[in-house]
């Protein structure tokens, strides 16, 4: 059998990916020593000569100010891109700290590549199942009020290559990648449908992009009208294109493909659309002969950033951290286990635990220099429990295609050395 | 807190303004904003042909496809000259990265999908609507020239793929009507979402 459509996050990444993004010697050097350095992240940072440091700083001056503001030289995060037009790429969580993703980090997932679109000409047209059908310019929209708040996307397929194929040197990047967690700007897309009138029977909404598959999903009306948002900024400045610049839906906790980029249209009807993105894709297959449909809400995760792979610790003590979010409100509990699951240590959640945003865990673990298997679990506020790996297929069946929230971690060897665990 | 009071009865005095009820109003007006029944007057309104020119969606009923025709042998013309580089010559695609179009294996009478991750879902084994096939290529295909076919074209080369899926006659001519009427062997297999949080893994 020839192997299935692969949804490009199934892809791994070949030799040649990495080749492309890693130029030089630098770069040669890291594909030869990949299996030790794990992964893409260490193979993509672009080659550039090392930075020339003065033996003592404080006896030169410095450099002066500048238009914008670089990294550091010692500081090359990546996001690995696949570089296909309906591919992706993926948060360096490994190299992050905190809860924001910097805007340049953000992960991608396009299916038709990033459009070029002038802000000054973009419109969103509100049609169908109204009153009065609208044009709105990008002006008219920042007109409305506007509310700025933390919320993550995660895309739904995250996990997929990990899951399927749990090899030990995947990282937080390649293992949970697609999620990011941002501070978006914009208004409250109930204003906006209370400016056009929907009428009484409007129960599905059909948001439409702006990029060349035109990508389609059906939104019930109930989440238009709850938290949902039309936004324009991302961390203070305005959307990056491949957030959806110049505009964008948001639906807190809600699968990252229905968060639709480069928002041009909004059509109410009376029932979903069936668009390929909610039929061929995005749908999840379950036992029974059956597929689950409008899977919307991400369900609770977490995961340790710190320490992971490529890193090998060294005894004693150090905070084991991580990522924790669910799309259903708030993280209440983030348990880490550093015996594989058998006894669990409750993390201390750093403020503020906002909901649908990624809340940072840790717990301070003292090494000893015996094999370890650090593990975290997420519980929300629904009383969900982020389950194992054996509970997820089990109610779902092992060919479970989207939503890979199940309990991973990583295994420490009496080295120090760390290699992923796929979970049980 | 004198500012706030003001302008609540500014809002009070300028609520004996009509609206025009259309939609019942759930903007907070924590800070500031119309009186309740009355709009923000921004945007502009959209002309029917404005709102024709973008609105290509096609849904299950029909509503949305164009007027035209096209049989599965004109639609094989059509996908060997403008999809056959990509999906392969028979629809087999080309992994990882162009889809498999053709197929129904095992048979597509069953749906063992969440067994075994390996076997490819295809039109003829997934799909539960043919109108979505029909929207995606109007909107989405070729992908290096998308909105290129005609809608002849576009009737064509679905009914192709169809035919080739065995869902529909080597012989067939869709159109409007036709489309709608095709069942596919998937449409009933997909079932809403029941995951509510809570205790249960689903
Ligand atoms: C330049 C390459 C290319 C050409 C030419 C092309 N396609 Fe595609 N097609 C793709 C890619 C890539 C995808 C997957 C897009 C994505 O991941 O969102 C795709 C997806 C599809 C899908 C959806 C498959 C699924 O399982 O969801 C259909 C149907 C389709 N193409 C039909 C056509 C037809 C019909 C033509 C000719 C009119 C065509 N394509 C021409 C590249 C191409």
């Amino acid at each position: 059998m020839p192997p299935r459509d692969a949804n490009p996050p199934d892809r791994a990444l070949t030799r040649r990916d990495l080749l492309a993004g890693a130029a030089g010697v630098a770069g040669a050097a890291a594909i030869a020593s990949l299996p030790a350095l794990g992964a893409a992240q260490q193979a993509s940072v672009p080659a550039a000569p090392p930075p020339v440091v003065p033996a003592d700083p404080t006896k030169v001056v410095g450099t002066p100010t500048a238009a914008v503001g670089t990294r550091s030289p010692f500081v090359r995060p990546t996001r690995v891109p696949t570089g296909d037009i309906q591919g992706f790429s993926l948060t360096p969580h490994g190299d992050l700290t905190g809860t924001i993703t910097p805007a340049d980090l953000h992960f991608e997932r396009h299916h038709a590549g990033v459009p070029l679109i002038d802000p000054a000409r973009h419109t969103l047209t509100v049609h169908g199942k109204v009153a009065r059908p609208m044009v709105f310019s990008m002006d008219d929209l920042r007109r409305f009020p506007q509310v700025t708040r933390t919320y993550f996307l995660e895309c739904s397929g995250n996990g997929r290559a990990a899951f399927r194929d749990p090899k030990p040197d995947l990282t937080p990047q390649r293992v949970a990648g697609l999620l990011s967690n941002t501070e978006w700007t914009g208004v409250p897309l109930h204003a906006l449908l209370e400016e056009v009138g929907m009428t009484g029977d409007a129960t599905w909404m059909l948001a439409e992009g702006g990029d060349a598959c035109m990508l389609t999903r059906s939104i019930p009306v109930a989440k238009a009208m709850d938290d949902a948002l039309l936004v324009w900024a991302q961390n203070g400045e305005p959307l990056r294109p491949e957030n959806g610049f110049p505009l964008r839906l948001l639906l807190p906790g809600w699968e990252g493909n229905s968060n639709v980029k480069w928002l041009r249209r909004l059509e109410l009807g009376t029932a979903p659309w069936m668009t390929r993105w909610e039929t061929s894709k995005y749908t999840d297959p379950l036992l029974g002969q059956k597929a689950r449909q409008f899977s919307f809400d991400m369900d609770a995760k977490s995961m340790i950033t710190s320490p992971c792979v490529p890193q090998a610790i060294t005894k004693g003590w150090r905070p084991v951290s991580g990522l924790a979010w669910t799309g259903r409100g708030r993280i209440t509990r983030v348990e880490v286990s550093v015996d594989g699951g058998s006894s669990w240590h409750d993390a201390a959640l750093h403020e503020p635990v906002l909901s649908k945003a990624v809340t940072r865990f840790s717990w301070m673990w003292h090494w000893q220099g015996k094999s370890a298997l650090l593990l975290s679990r997420a519980t929300d506020e629904t009383g969900y429990v982020q389950p194992t790996r054996t509970e997820l297929t089990t109610a779902r069946g092992p060919g479970t295609d989207y939503h890979f929230n199940q309990i991973v971690g990583w295994q420490v060897d009496p080295s120090g050395q760390l290699t992923y665990h796929g979970g049980r | 807190m004198r500012r706030i009071v003001m302008a609540m009865s500014a809002w009070l005095a300028a609520c004996s303004g009509t609206g025009d009820g259309a939609a019942t109003t759930h903007v907070s007006r924590t800070n500031g904003g119309p009186p309740p029944g009355q709009h923000f007057e921004l945007g502009r309104a959209a002309t029917p042909a404005e709102v024709a020119a973008l609105d290509l969606d096609v849904n299950p009923a029909g509503a949305g496809l164009p007027a035209g025709r096209g049989s599965a042998s004109d639609g094989a013309k059509v996908y060997a000259r403008a999809c056959a580089s990509c999906h392969g010559p028979n629809g087999e695609g080309i992994a990882p990265l162009y889809p498999q179009l053709v197929g129904r294996d095992p048979a597509g009478e069953t749906f063992d999908f969440a067994k075994d991750p390996r076997i490819a879902r295809t039109i003829g084994n997934y799909w539960p609507y043919a109108t979505t096939v029909f929207d995606y290529i109007r909107r989405a295909m070729p992908q290096t020239a998308p909105g290129s076919l005609s809608a002849d074209d576009t009737y064509a080369v679905t009914a192709y793929l169809l035919a080739a899926n065995k869902v529909i006659g080597a012989e067939a001519v869709l159109d409007s009507a036709a489309l709608v009427n095709v069942k596919m062997p998937a449409r009933d297999r997909f079932v809403r979402d029941d995951r509510r949080g809570g205790h249960e893994v689903r």
